[in-house]
């Protein structure tokens, strides 16, 4: 074992650890790892809420903590601790060993010490500084509660705000090194709108990475009357018949389709799962040509955008599906070690206490060259989904949304709001019937939960039609 | 770090900054777990875990709230600061206190303390279970959802009044989650999970086979006709959906305008008077039972529908107030106080005469459909609203036979449910979430694929 003369020393963000690292890592390696990664966080966060006219809750939260993953040939052990200091982060190394039952100290690998610090942190220090005060928050959110009293039927408002300041130290036996500091704020607006017994809900988030000033400039009022009138919208609406229809999904958070329903299924956890019905169609057609569909980490301001990810690497631009092709699956470490695909800088986590797996960042489906109204003129009986709910993607791939706020199409033409509306189907069948991409694709801010913990990530797409989806309602 | 020390620890830090009213939930854990996958360790994890969420009270008597995993002394300084800069914004339309009962007597299960048993040995239980479990038919490929875990936790609240009590446990749990395929089919997926206070108490040959039961008898589908059915919920299935809408029985949610209720609705009849629920978190079969809540307020049994009846609403220190009531012990900390229920009980109560008994879900004859387990119900659930629209594992039965139905959803609202239930089954069954027999309902919507 190494000797040390830092046996006191502690992790110091925005401090020079390389020593304390490198003897962590060496420590792991010499008791027979394979590879050794330390991710290190500190974290400073902040929520407001505003319900009515007031300020109801201000929660601000903050800590520090390591998780350590060990790989012994395709095994890996994960430890995570709230103890920084070199005993503690050796203790965990040494649990991690003795998870993967690793007795003979030897392997093949050589750890070479740390690179060169990739400092990705360097113009980012001042965020913490910049983002707004709590009474800025507090006046803009009731800025926004008091758009949404646009009348009488508005029986519940409220609007939350939420910041996340992360900064991560990575360190692996491969020599990754690097800093990084990320900046997440999001903002939600809900009503209720009741009269006698009709009740309807609206709402909308927004967010972004990466720029401390985004809320001061956000646009409460149009967020306001976009919340208010899908309410009003969809307060005397009837419940939708229940069948198999065409439908039209709306850009933006629509994309939620296609994150859920597929997206999920081309991350290389489940390939290693056993549970995707596309790991054996590389480079095979899996949707139709209308469709090309893209993941990346790199659109500057995106909710699910990344200078690196939680294992140190650049995220690239990832073409998932090429006119309808199946081009490239999602990967991480664990993913490539497993499944042979290469890494894309998608090996993400919530936080410290979770190994980071493959996930989805900007995820959306890329424009065509239909308008809007194209898609709705081609159908004589069906939905319109302008708003989506959340989803969820069962275990072998089937899924399910609900419809926030839906219309029938009718000849063509938009007619009456439905509500109670819920999309079922499978990813394998739905994708070759997406047969018309618009061209006004946006993306839309939300979360995603799964192995790893939740995320942040964007979704998209333009509208987009699907010639035919069960429809689950009344 | 022990109970008193820490709040020693915290009290020492307010005196320092002139805190003079505080309070704080810690939480001090260690788990350990295990997923495999045909027979190879895959991820192995063990975490040590501490989060201390303290709430300082200013000199307007308002309150303010920080949440660490940082409990050095610098750490619990700085936590104590940030509370008290965020008592500012403290909510002067809602005045926050102790719980009153903050000091009464709590019950502690005594229970046998387990030991970990740590990842080799929580690895090779699993690593059988996985394979008798693959070995038990030919068209189970794969259990791709798996895992043991054990966790030993110790709960704490103080205040800066005196109260001070805390409780520590060990909670296991198993799940196996299994895929069969058939050539031509489509694969089925379906599962179990079990609970204990220690590895050695869950009952791993009844989680195989029922994983095993369960997936096989699931691999026969077809599609079913989207029409109105008679419906037949599992114990699993509506203590599911009782917990979706337990906003209908929760004060803080008709405070703030999400519930179905509101403040004059005890005493209306909501279900057939046949129906009992109670919340029961100190039940002896509750696994995760805790003998006090987030405020310190200790964990009672309490009605909640009683002969149909709205009887009690849950409630934290601040709704009870509200209410001209006492807290019931379903409070979590936080600047706004959650309230949650703990676990469920639902009975068949002694007014029971109107219902049809011949309604058995193992002998009743007639065609009606099966719910064995509802899905997606952050997704499909509108509990402001009352209205649900759930995908489902189930069955449609019909002259005595069963067929699973592939992918369906059931749609209703909670009101309609609720009072045209037409049976209670007899038979009480234990599930994870609470007790429940079968309830039978008179129709609802169900949208299948043909």
């Amino acid at each position: 074992m190494v000797t040390s003369s830092i046996n006191s020393a502690e992790i110091k963000f925005g401090e020079c650890n390389r020593q304390l690292l490198e003897e962590v890592i060496f420590y792991g390696i010499s008791l027979g790892a394979d590879f050794v990664e330390l991710f290190i966080e500190n974290s400073d966060n902040s929520s407001v809420l505003a319900e009515e006219d007031f300020i109801t809750s201000v929660s601000p939260s903050f800590g520090k903590g390591a998780g350590i993953r060990i790989f012994k040939d395709k095994r890996d052990g994960f430890v995570s601790t709230n103890d920084l200091s070199k005993h503690g982060l050796m203790r965990s190394i040494s649990q991690a060993i003795e998870m993967l039952d690793i007795s003979e100290k030897t392997n093949n690998s050589i750890f070479n010490g740390l690179s060169k610090l990739e400092d990705y942190s360097k113009s980012k220090n001042n965020w913490l500084k910049e983002v707004p005060t709590i009474n800025e928050v507090s006046e803009k959110l009731l800025l926004s509660t008091k758009s949404l009293k646009k009348d009488n039927k508005v029986v519940v408002r409220k609007g939350s705000y939420s910041r996340n300041w992360q900064e991560v130290i990575i360190a692996s036996s491969d020599g990754t090194y690097a800093t990084d500091i990320r900046l997440h704020q999001t903002v939600g607006l809900n009503v209720i709108a009741n009269d006698a017994q009709y009740r309807s809900n609206g709402s909308r988030r927004f967010g972004s990475h990466g720029m401390p000033n985004e809320f001061r400039i956000w646009d409460h009022e149009k967020a306001a009357n976009e919340v208010y009138e899908s309410s009003m919208n969809m307060l005397y609406a009837d419940y939708v018949q229940a069948g198999q229809m065409p439908v039209v999904l709306a850009n933006k958070f629509g994309g939620v389709i296609f994150h859920e329903a597929c997206g999920h299924l081309l991350e290389t956890t489940q390939i290693e799962r056993g549970t995707t019905p596309f790991s054996d169609k590389l480079n095979k057609k899996i949707a139709h040509e209308a469709v090309t569909a893209i993941d990346e980490g790199i659109s500057s301001g995106s909710f699910g955008s990344l200078s690196i990810d939680d294992e140190g690497m650049e995220p690239e631009k990832s073409i998932l599906i090429k006119d309808g092709i199946l081009k490239k699956f999602i990967s991480d470490r664990a993913g490539e070690l497993r499944t042979g695909h290469k890494r894309t800088g998608s090996g993400r986590r919530q936080n410290y206490s979770f190994a980071a797996a493959s996930r989805m960042r900007n995820t959306y489906i890329d424009k065509g060259k239909y308008t809007k109204e194209d898609l709705i003129n081609s159908i004589s009986d069906g939905l319109y989904c302008k708003s989506m709910g959340g989803g969820s993607v069962g275990a072998t791939g089937q899924f399910n949304f609900a419809v926030e706020e839906g219309y029938l199409i009718k000849d063509g033409k938009l007619t009456s709001p439905v509500k109670g509306a819920t999309l079922i189907g499978e990813a394998k069948e739905v994708m070759p019937k997406i047969s018309m991409c618009g061209n006004d694709l946006e993306l839309a801010p939300g979360f995603c939960g799964s192995i790893s913990g939740s995320v942040n990530v964007t979704v998209g797409q333009p509208h987009i039609k699907v010639d035919s989806i069960t429809v689950g309602g009344r | 770090m022990n109970a008193t020390e820490i709040t020693t620890k915290i009290s020492n830090a307010a005196n320092k900054l002139s805190i003079e009213k505080w309070d704080y939930g810690a939480s001090f854990s260690n788990d350990y777990s295990v997923q495999v996958d045909k027979g190879a360790a895959k991820q192995l994890k063990a975490s040590q875990k501490q989060v201390l969420t303290l709430r300082v009270w200013n000199k307007e008597n308002l309150v303010g709230i920080t949440t660490t995993s940082d409990l050095s002394e610098t750490g619990i300084i700085k936590a104590l600061e940030q509370a008290y800069l965020a008592s500012e914004f403290g909510n002067k339309n809602e005045i926050t206190d102790f719980s009153p009962l903050a000091k009464n007597p709590i019950q502690v299960k005594e229970i046998d303390k387990k030991s970990p048993l740590g990842i080799k040995k929580l690895l090779e239980i699993l690593r059988r279970a996985e394979a008798l479990l693959i070995e038990s038919h030919k068209s189970i490929k794969s259990i791709p959802y798996n895992g043991l875990s054990e966790s030993f936790y110790e709960r704490i609240y103080a205040n800066s009044d005196g109260a001070l009590r805390n409780y520590s446990k060990s909670q296991a749990a198993l799940y196996l989650y299994a895929r069969a395929e058939e050539e031509n089919k489509k694969p089925r997926s379906s599962g179990s999970v079990k609970l204990g206070y220690g590895v050695e108490d869950i009952d791993i040959e009844s989680c195989i086979k029922e994983a095993s039961k369960k997936t096989i008898a699931h691999l026969n589908y077809s599609a079913i006709k989207t029409s109105k059915y008679l419906i037949c919920f599992s114990p699993e299935a509506f203590l599911t959906l009782i917990n979706a809408f337990s906003s209908i029985f929760n004060a803080r949610s008709i405070i703030d305008g999400v519930s179905l209720s509101s403040k004059s609705s005890i005493g209306e009849l909501i279900s057939i008077p046949a129906l009992n629920i109670f919340d029961d978190g100190l039940n002896d079969k509750n696994i995760s039972s805790a003998p006090f809540d987030g405020e310190g307020t200790p964990t009672k049994k309490l009605s909640l529908i009683n002969k149909g009846k709205l009887e009690n609403f849950l409630h934290s220190e601040s709704t009870a107030k509200i209410f001209n009531t006492m807290p019931t012990g379903h409070a979590g900390l936080g600047s706004k106080v959650s309230v949650s229920p703990d676990w469920l009980v639902v009975e068949r109560s002694n007014e029971c005469k109107d219902l049809n008994m011949a309604l058995d879900h193992k002998n009743y004859k007639g065609e009606f459909v099966y719910i064995e387990e509802l899905n997606a119900i952050h997704a499909g659930v509108r509990a402001s609203q009352g209205s649900f629209s759930l995908p489902f594992d189930g069955w449609l039965y019909k002259n005595g036979e069963k067929n699973s139905i592939e992918s369906a959803t059931v749609a209703g609202d909670i009101k309609y449910l609720l009072k045209n239930i037409i049976n209670i089954e007899k038979k009480e069954e234990l599930t994870t979430s609470g007790i429940s027999p079968h309830v039978w309902i008179n129709e609802l919507s169900i949208t299948g694929d043909e």
